[in-house]
């Protein structure tokens, strides 16, 4: 009944401004405005024009400076400040730009607005202006490509060798991560071993694997470059970092890499944004299915202290699954003496952690 | 006014093959004496006049049911906590206990940018346009191949079949994003809508395809050929050359986006691992290795961004026409936008990986696709300024068209500016995937190609239908189109600045994204009032039609040759023989002339008190 009435009164409502719309335009026949070739409409259309320059411009200066605060997350990484600080040049240059061209556009359109006594002035080329204007734009694009390329080639140049190393892999809907461990090698994975408990697909008889460990969060210390591994074992997905300036695919079948180094602990950040809760989080961005939109991770950023600290406290995938490992065992008996040979070095952890920094 | 009488040839003899073009012509001089049936008139015409309204008239089918789309998910992002229920009549099995399912979602996203950009802004746009105007504006009977140009319609009519009934089946359409990589899209256990969904997108695609191949050889060939006498290159109207070019721009990539397309339909279908490896999924290990992803994407993008030329580029040009008619004053550089018109398209080649600085594409790729990009910001700036220019002391008449044109150029240069950061791969680390993006590329493709289009038809109705757009609901049309569409898109900048991924169905599980929520609200609102408001353009369309004022042959004093047939063009355009061409399309306010401008048709020796200098040789 309700959708009845709704439908009524959408069609009363149309049949009204039919209606209008035919007295409007008898009307306009009526005073002969209809039959003239530019009418007052010329007029308040190039009066529109600058107010909405005025006023646009204005609502939009307010909007920007209103939201500033809000769309600069803080930044947490290294070359996050450079990025940043070459992000709000380009801004600002492109703001002149954008400025100048619009209140040309607009100002023109009203300054030369039809008037009957006038004719427009026959102006086909100059090529001097013509030069000029192709060889500014040129000239500012070639400073902002190298600036560009200068900073690009450092971040994504070779990590330094003393990178603390972890991997991230990327499934529906959720993220993995794991550590090499204190030999500080990861060792080999292999799509076809994973199973509900080895979700990484640990291939066990590879000695180097033997001592990674998964976190359910990653974990990095502060000051230090961190060289992030990064792997997909569905779709693609994509390791996105807002703080630290991140930004990586997860492809599977091509492993990809990124390295930054954070510059504030989580702490320190919880203190600077005044939000006891703040977290740095990872994000999938690069759509991959029902639950893209939830694919959440938490990134600590310790004091190096802790981060070793933290490091030891691990215990390996293999010691927390001694089943897979068995698994694994039955398929080679040699495995065992390694094995053991490795547990019996476990106190050295700490000291590997550090040297991972 | 006897200057103005457009000269006629006898015989309409063609600038470049007079024996054929002689032939065609007493063909079709023989072909206007039939009465027409109503299939073949109406239907399966092969009139490119009838052509273009019926990719125009698809067009706007389409352009409905993309913006239905778009109101869809930004109620959805306006408001993530909202209850959906009443939307249950027409969604169905897709609203689950009164929320939208997110597979859904993203299959809205998937089908608003896949028709709004194939099925709109490219076969809407540059169908209707390239079909009307190349025959009328360059002096021909029809296109080279009415018969082609009628499958080029059928073809996109299939096409378009195809693709509306993939809305409705029951795993949903295609959901992995309009540029459906794989392995997402090839995987049905990965998402439902990568099921029968996406099998039907990708013949729908592929019909698509078809349907540009035969237009676009049929364009270019018409602009090569069939050019009226006098016509040469450097006559043709800016139109003229955006079509030319986006025709061949289409012709050179979209066969490489149906190698694509091939290549998914086999990974999906007969069990090949061109673009799938390593995938554990749904509990399986499948048996797929050595493919790549990546590889796709090059693909994908090799047209991808073409395409978005395609889009933009006859848009350009229509804007140029429009701009200097009603500025009355001949386009600025006339050659330099030629020029920034091949440059663009040259260089639209050779920039597609700055689609994929972060896909894990080798760095110094990165680094030679991030300074080639940029250079594609030198001919855009010239053509800003040489619009700037055309403006500049002009006599501006505030048409409909024109309004839209003069927005179209406000749009281009706040969304194309943006493509400078984007464009640079340092920068583009931050905001790649963000509503930064999202924000660029509906500002300087997608509303600055809409604008063109609504130029297009407001400046092209009396020559289509013989009847003139109400101008004040024109007026009002426009006003709150381009006020609707800063206030969607700036703000969407603020959005994607603090890095808010595209394609999220909510943020409100992410602290880092959980500042907007006002504005995106207000986004969603200024979105569907915007939408809400293309009704009164669709009503202005539809009611003028059959009750417009009545047009007169050349309404807008406007020289280009279109102009010069009767008010309704009959079939083969002119009545008598095709007019023959003088001078270039620009010739507005000429000092010494007795008009205010001078149609092409008319000989130098007719306008002896304007001719410049260089002109009088040709008396």
């Amino acid at each position: 009944m309700t959708t009845l009435g709704i439908v009524l009164v959408l069609a009363l409502l149309l049949v009204v401004f039919g209606l209008l719309f035919r007295l409007q335009i008898l009307t306009s026949i009526f005073s002969g405005s209809s039959t003239r070739e530019v009418g007052v409409s010329n007029r308040v259309n190039a009066i529109l024009c600058i107010v909405f320059l005025v006023v646009g411009g204005a609502a939009f200066a307010w909007s920007f400076i209103d939201n500033y605060d809000k769309m600069n997350p803080p930044i947490a990484s290294v070359h996050g400040i450079a990025t940043e600080r070459m992000f709000w040049t380009t801004m600002i240059i492109l703001g002149i730009v954008f400025t100048l061209t619009q209140v040309l556009l607009f100002v023109y359109s009203y300054k030369y607005q039809y008037k009957e006594d006038r004719r427009a002035f026959f102006f086909p080329h100059n090529n001097k202006i013509e030069v000029i204007w192709t060889l500014i734009p040129a000239i500012v694009m070639a400073g902002l490509v190298f600036a560009g390329w200068k900073e690009w080639t450092r971040i994504t140049g070779p990590a330094p060798k003393d990178a603390v190393v972890l991997e991230v892999m990327g499934k529906q809907f959720n993220w993995l991560v794991r550590y090499p461990g204190r030999d500080l090698k990861l060792g080999v994975v292999n799509y076809r071993l994973i199973d509900a408990t080895n979700e990484f697909g640990f291939d066990l008889s590879d000695q180097n694997g033997i001592d990674d460990f998964v976190a359910p969060e990653i974990h990095v210390p502060k000051g230090h470059p961190v060289l992030l591994k990064i792997r997909s074992r569905d779709v693609l997905h994509a390791v996105y970092m807002p703080h630290f300036r991140v930004q990586m695919y997860a492809v599977p079948g091509m492993p990809t890499k990124f390295w930054f180094t954070p510059i504030k602990t989580t702490d320190e950040m919880r203190a600077q944004t005044g939000n006891p809760k703040f977290n740095y989080e990872l994000a999938c961005n690069q759509i991959c299915g029902r639950g893209h939109f939830a694919m959440k991770l938490n990134i600590v950023v310790d004091e190096p202290d802790d981060y070793v600290a933290w490091f030891a406290q691990q215990k390996s995938f293999s010691e927390q699954n001694p089943d897979v490992l068995a698994s694994f065992k039955q398929k080679s008996d040699k495995m065992v003496e390694k094995v053991s040979a490795t547990q019996a070095a476990a106190t050295v952890v700490p000291v590997a952690a550090k040297a991972s920094l | 006014m006897a200057a103005n009488l457009p000269t006629q040839v006898q015989g309409g003899i063609g600038a470049t093959q007079p024996g054929v073009q002689h032939d065609e012509h007493a063909h079709h001089d023989e072909h206007e004496h039939h009465e027409q049936g109503f299939l073949s008139k109406y239907v399966f015409s092969t009139d490119h006049k009838y052509i273009a309204k019926q990719f125009l008239i698809t067009g706007i089918f389409w352009a409905i049911i993309g913006g239905t789309l778009s109101s869809l998910f930004r109620l959805q992002l306006g408001w993530p906590d909202a209850t959906m229920e009443w939307l249950k009549p027409f969604l169905g099995k897709w609203i689950e206990a009164g929320k939208l399912n997110p597979e859904f979602y993203l299959a809205l996203v998937t089908m608003h940018g896949t028709i709004m950009v194939f099925f709109v802004l490219t076969a809407g746009l540059s169908g209707t346009f390239s079909n009307f105007l190349i025959p009328l504006q360059i002096g021909a009977r029809d296109m080279a191949s009415g018969f082609m140009n009628m499958l080029s319609y059928w073809f996109f009519f299939a096409s378009s079949v195809v693709m509306f009934s993939s809305l409705f089946i029951e795993t949903g359409p295609a959901a992995a994003g309009w540029t459906i990589y794989p392995p997402l899209s090839a995987l049905p256990q990965a998402i439902s809508g990568s099921g029968a969904g996406q099998t039907l997108w990708l013949v729908s695609m592929a019909l698509f395809i078809v349907s540009q191949l035969l237009g676009g050889v049929n364009y270019i060939t018409t602009v090569i050929n069939l050019r009226t006498q006098g016509m040469s290159m450097s006559k043709l109207p800016l139109t003229i050359w955006s079509f030319f070019l986006t025709a061949i721009l289409g012709l050179l990539s979209f066969p490489v986006l149906f190698s694509a397309a091939l290549l998914l339909i086999f990974d999906r279908s007969f069990g090949t691992s061109f673009f799938l490896s390593d995938i554990y999924i749904a509990g399986q290990a499948l048996p797929n290795t050595g493919g790549s992803p990546i590889l796709f994407q090059h693909l994908f993008w090799f047209l991808g961004h073409p395409e978005v030329y395609i889009v933009i580029m006859p848009a350009m040009g229509m804007v140029s026409e429009i701009l200097a008619t009603n500025a009355r004053k001949p386009i600025f550089g006339y050659r330099a936008m030629i020029g920034s018109l091949l440059g663009i398209s040259l260089l639209s080649f050779i920039v597609w990986a700055h689609h994929m600085f972060v896909t894990g594409m080798n760095p110094f790729l990165g680094s030679v696709f991030m300074f080639l990009t940029l250079i594609i910001a030198v001919p855009s700036a010239v053509k800003t300024f040489n619009w700037l220019a055309t403006l500049w002391r002009g006599n501006i008449r505030f048409t409909t068209a024109m309004l839209f044109s003069i927005g179209f150029v406000s749009l281009f240069i706040a969304g194309g500016l943006t493509g400078i950061v984007l464009g640079n791969a340092a920068l583009d680390i931050q905001m790649h995937n963000t509503y930064f993006v999202v924000a660029h590329f509906h500002l300087v493709m997608g509303s600055s190609a809409f604008f063109g289009l609504w130029a297009g038809v407001y400046h092209w109705f009396p020559k289509m239908f013989g009847r003139m757009m109400d101008e004040k609901l024109g007026y009002i049309h426009f006003w709150l189109t381009f006020i609707g569409v800063y206030l969607v898109f700036l703000p969407m900048h603020y959005v994607g600045i603090a890095g808010f991924p595209r394609r999220y169905y909510a943020w409100t599980g992410f602290d880092t994204f959980s500042q907007f929520a006002d504005l995106n609200k207000f986004i969603s609102i200024a979105a569907i009032i915007a939408f809400v408001g293309q009704f009164i353009f669709i009503f202005n369309f539809f009611y003028s039609i059959f009750r417009g004022r009545r047009a007169t042959e050349n309404p807008w004093n406007s020289t280009t040759l279109e102009w010069t047939t009767p008010v309704e063009p009959v079939h083969g355009n002119w009545p008598g023989a095709i007019p023959a061409v003088h001078r270039w399309p620009y010739d507005y306010s000429k000092p010494g002339a007795a008009e205010d401008f001078i149609p092409q048709t008319v000989p130098y020796s007719q306008t002896q008190s304007s001719n410049l200098p260089y002109e009088r040789e040709m008396e």
